[in-house]
């Protein structure tokens, strides 16, 4: 439960203890606990947060100072206490970025496996670990990060985060049918190891999807409340990267478009809709049971994503610019709410559960039958739930003077057969909103295996 | 921004409820723009009149007001769905009205009305005569653009692009006889010859068709939009066949005989159904905007015709359907909003002028033969004229 800020009530796993915790895991070449009496030690090489707080933290100044003088290589150094509130931990029963509240930015890159060597993948995942737990943590990468590296070899971490505060970065990382077989073949001694719930995704009516655009064998989303810290992240990992996995297809985001506990608000989406008011939250404990955590599976050779989750990208254009020339009448019948406060057409308020019986003059129902918040509801997908955790984009304009933009669609399911599949194949045949204003560019699935456990690494259970 | 709340006014001056025995079934000719955002009225200080629905009452704000554009916000505050109507004075015909409130909902209510006597009501439960009351449009002074021609000039534009759509789909069957002949025959080359130019009928008249659900998909299903399982059939199932990529194997003739028989038994459907549609000012007005639409989202991509490349004669066809639908309604317009008129007379002629330098004999250039910069400058013609073609029906229904 320490994957989860909400669940900071975990006796064991408190911020504080986490950071400690992080401390001796983060490198894989040196897997014994460190002593939480490290933390603070002028040892230290220069953080992130060290950086930052060196003007604001008094009593650390003389500490940090002599770290950053001392040029010392020994890394995964803990951040400061102060900056508690701004990480995530990193560790955890659960991956972190799949229920902690959603950030404000994304940038997520999907990587294709370039080598056929089990160890190699092994290493970089050893790797991506530590780098991951660092970054999380507003450290820089590597032993010797950004600046106190030999002066004659490039510096190990990009250094564009270097004062900025962790962000509440997130590094959520999963699997594609990719990284399983290839050309009808197992690769990396995997055979038997894909979860028969990583299906290759049908074919939906009105897909439009770019090759550069979708699939991918390993993912990886880095969600930050700052776009240059989440950026930094995905820089870092394709460099540490090179030559074992090159990137595929990535994508910015900015402007959650769902909230993933009630104490957010429902932002909204390009449309200027209220996006995600039904969305598993945090604190819908049993729900997340059965509809976003994986369970054990039925072959013993994917019991390694008990307690993962499956995650569904999707690259949404949007036509924008037909949209605004909609009338806000026609608007909200597609979307089945209204525009101002969000409520169901039906009535009550945001939250108000949608009536689809309630009919209207001529005895059409209030809520049309092909508007979205129809189709997408659980009452009319066999009760099945999703936690969704999308993000706006806007890649440029597209040469026709048209915003490139739309939702950039991410969901967590328990088993995709089950709960993404059935919804998008009704949405797209009957979903008004998708046949007329939007445009299915990208596509992926990934398994996210669980948390990693300090000493671990991503996908331990995969290779074991 | 979530949902701003309307500016409160103390109801001032409320009306005796005057209940008035009238039909209310009457068709309603005038949709009025309902919409759910503040919209500021004619007199921008005073902000919209509140209107306030419950079971038993419909208060209103004030009594009387200024004569201009109107804002009544309806708040529904009952527990049944609930209507609003503003009457003319004889308490029959619609001025304006805004349905299917929810409970709790706000919707607002934007009409133009000159001087004199009205009546307003609610309609809790969407059922009887409403509750009524007295409502009075007092002389601003300035001059409201309507008058008792309007209906008149709006409901002939809407006879002559009936009689469009009855020609463009006689010629529609006709052409599409011709075609799927020479299809079923195997006359390759007359029925590529035929293809494009006989389905300049269907996409002049595309919003009509399109509002069949079971005809469409059967007509004009493009390969990417079928559904697993779906039959294709219509006009790409062909156009792919006449228009082959590499790799592609040609259907057999008993398979083409099939596909023709079927686009032509689909087509004589069509043009039976129309002859029962019910047009009025705002299909129009709708129809014209979606047409530029389909020209924006898959003609000007060249995504509509991906194996022919003949986009152009569908995009020259969707503009001659929206144009034809902007003339029928041009005088009626021209009464509410000159301007608009004018703008969209420049915008169509410029787009027109555009398209024609792509003219060729009797058709077109190809899509894949247009130069990029070639498309940017269609698309931004195309945006130029969607942009206030999106105001038609608002300027002429409101
Ligand atoms: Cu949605």
């Amino acid at each position: 439960m320490s994957g989860c800020p909400f669940g900071g009530t975990s006796p064991e796993a408190p911020d504080g203890g986490t950071q400690a915790d992080a401390v001796g895991s983060a490198p894989a070449a040196a897997p014994e606990p460190a002593v939480a009496s490290d933390v603070g030690s002028p040892k230290r090489g220069l953080s992130r947060r060290g950086l930052l707080s060196l003007a604001g933290v008094g009593g650390a100044v003389a500490g940090l100072a002599a770290g950053y003088l001392s040029h010392d290589a020994v890394p995964a150094e803990a951040a400061p206490a102060s900056t508690a509130g701004d990480v995530v931990p990193f560790y955890g029963e659960r991956q972190a970025g799949i229920v902690t509240p959603a950030q404000d930015r994304l940038h997520m890159a999907a990587f294709d496996v370039t080598v056929e060597d089990r160890t190699a993948v092994i290493k970089l995942l050893k790797d991506w670990t530590a780098a991951a737990e660092a970054m999380t943590a507003a450290r820089t990468t590597g032993r010797t990060g950004a600046v106190d590296g030999p002066y004659d070899a490039p510096p190990e971490d990009t250094g564009e985060a270097i004062d900025l505060a962790a962000g509440k970065l997130t590094l959520t990382f999963g699997f594609g049918p990719g990284l399983f077989e290839k050309d009808g073949k197992a690769r990396f001694g995997l055979d038997g190891r894909r979860p028969d719930a990583l299906i290759d995704l049908p074919r939906f009516p009105g897909d439009a999807l770019q090759p550069e655009r979708t699939g991918g064998d390993i993912v990886v989303q880095a969600c930050a409340d700052d776009p240059q810290v989440a950026v930094h992240a995905i820089r870092n990992l394709a460099r540490i990267g090179f030559g074992k996995v090159r990137v595929r297809w990535s994508q910015l985001g900015f402007g959650r478009t769902s909230s993933t506990s009630r104490a957010q608000t429902t932002p909204r989406n390009l449309f200027g809709f209220k996006d995600g008011t039904a969305n598993l939250k945090v604190e819908d404990g049993t729900l997340l049971d059965q509809h976003v955590w994986a369970t054990a599976g039925s072959r013993s050779g994917e019991a390694w994503m008990a307690g993962g989750s499956y995650l569904v990208s999707r690259r949404i254009r949007m036509h924008i610019e037909i949209w605004d020339r909609t009338s806000l009448r026609e608007q909200e019948g597609l979307i089945g709410r209204t525009k101002g406060a969000g409520a169901p057409l039906s009535g009550g308020e945001e939250f108000t559960a949608p009536d689809f019986g309630l009919k209207g003059r001529d005895g059409g129902p209030l809520i049309a039958v092909d508007s979205h918040v129809r189709l997408a509801h659980a009452s009319q997908n066999d009760g099945v739930k999703m936690l969704r955790r999308g993000y706006n984009y806007t890649d440029g304009s597209d040469g026709l003077g048209h915003l490139d933009a739309g939702l950039f669609f991410i969901a967590f399911v328990k088993d995709p057969r089950t709960h993404y599949v059935p919804m998008q194949m009704a949405m797209a045949k009957s979903d008004k909103l998708a046949l007329e204003y939007l445009k299915h560019t990208g596509s992926g699935l990934f398994a996210v295996p669980p948390g990693i456990k300090p000493g671990g690494f991503i996908g331990e259970g995969l290779f074991a | 921004m979530p949902g701003t709340p309307l500016p409160k006014m103390a109801s001032r001056h409320r009306k005796s409820l005057a209940l008035v025995a009238a039909a209310a079934a009457v068709p309603l000719v005038l949709a009025g723009c309902a919409d759910n955002a503040k919209t500021p009225g004619s007199n921008a200080s005073a902000g919209p009149i509140q209107v306030t629905s419950t079971k038993t009452e419909c208060k209103v704000s004030t009594g009387s007001v200024p004569s201009g554009n109107l804002s009544f916000a309806v708040k529904n505050e009952g527990t049944e769905i609930t209507e609003f109507y503003l009457l003319a004075e004889d308490g029959l015909r619609i001025v304006g009205e805004v349905e299917n409130i929810g409970p709790g909902l706000t919707r607002n209510l934007v009409v133009t009305a000159p001087a004199g006597k009205y009546t307003t009501a609610c309609k809790p439960g969407m059922q009887g005569d409403g509750i009524r009351s007295a409502f009075e449009v007092t002389d601003s002074g300035n001059k409201t653009a309507v008058d008792a021609d309007f209906q008149k000039l709006a409901d002939t534009g809407v006879q002559q692009y009936a009689a469009y759509v009855k020609d463009q789909t006689e010629q529609l069957v006709t052409g599409t006889k011709a075609f799927a002949d020479a299809y079923a025959a195997g006359d390759t080359s007359k029925a590529r010859e035929l293809y494009a130019a006989t389905r300049m009928h269907w996409e002049r008249i595309e919003p009509v068709a399109e509002s069949f659900g079971d005809l469409d998909p059967k007509l004009d299903a493009r390969e990417a939009d079928l559904e697993p399982g779906q039959e294709w059939t219509g006009w790409h199932r062909a156009e792919k066949d006449l228009f082959p990529p590499a790799g592609y194997t040609a259907l057999t003739a008993a398979e083409r005989a099939k596909i023709a028989t079927q686009l032509v038994a689909d087509t004589e459907e069509l043009g039976k159904r129309t002859r029962t549609v019910e047009l009025s000012a705002d299909k129009l007005g709708n129809g014209a905007k979606e047409l530029l639409d389909e020209v924006a989202r898959g003609k000007v991509t060249g995504e509509e015709e991906i194996w022919s490349h003949t986009d152009l004669w569908d995009f020259q066809a969707n503009v001659d359907g929206a144009r034809i639908a902007f003339e029928s309604l041009k005088p009626a317009l021209t009464q509410k909003d000159a301007a608009l008129a004018k703008s969209l007379d420049e915008k169509f002629s410029a787009l027109q002028a555009e398209l024609k330098k792509h003219a060729t004999g009797d058709g077109f250039a190809y899509y894949n033969e247009l130069s990029a910069t070639e498309v940017q400058q269609l698309a931004a013609l195309v945006d130029a004229l969607g942009e206030p073609l999106s105001k038609l029906t608002s300027a002429v229904v409101l």
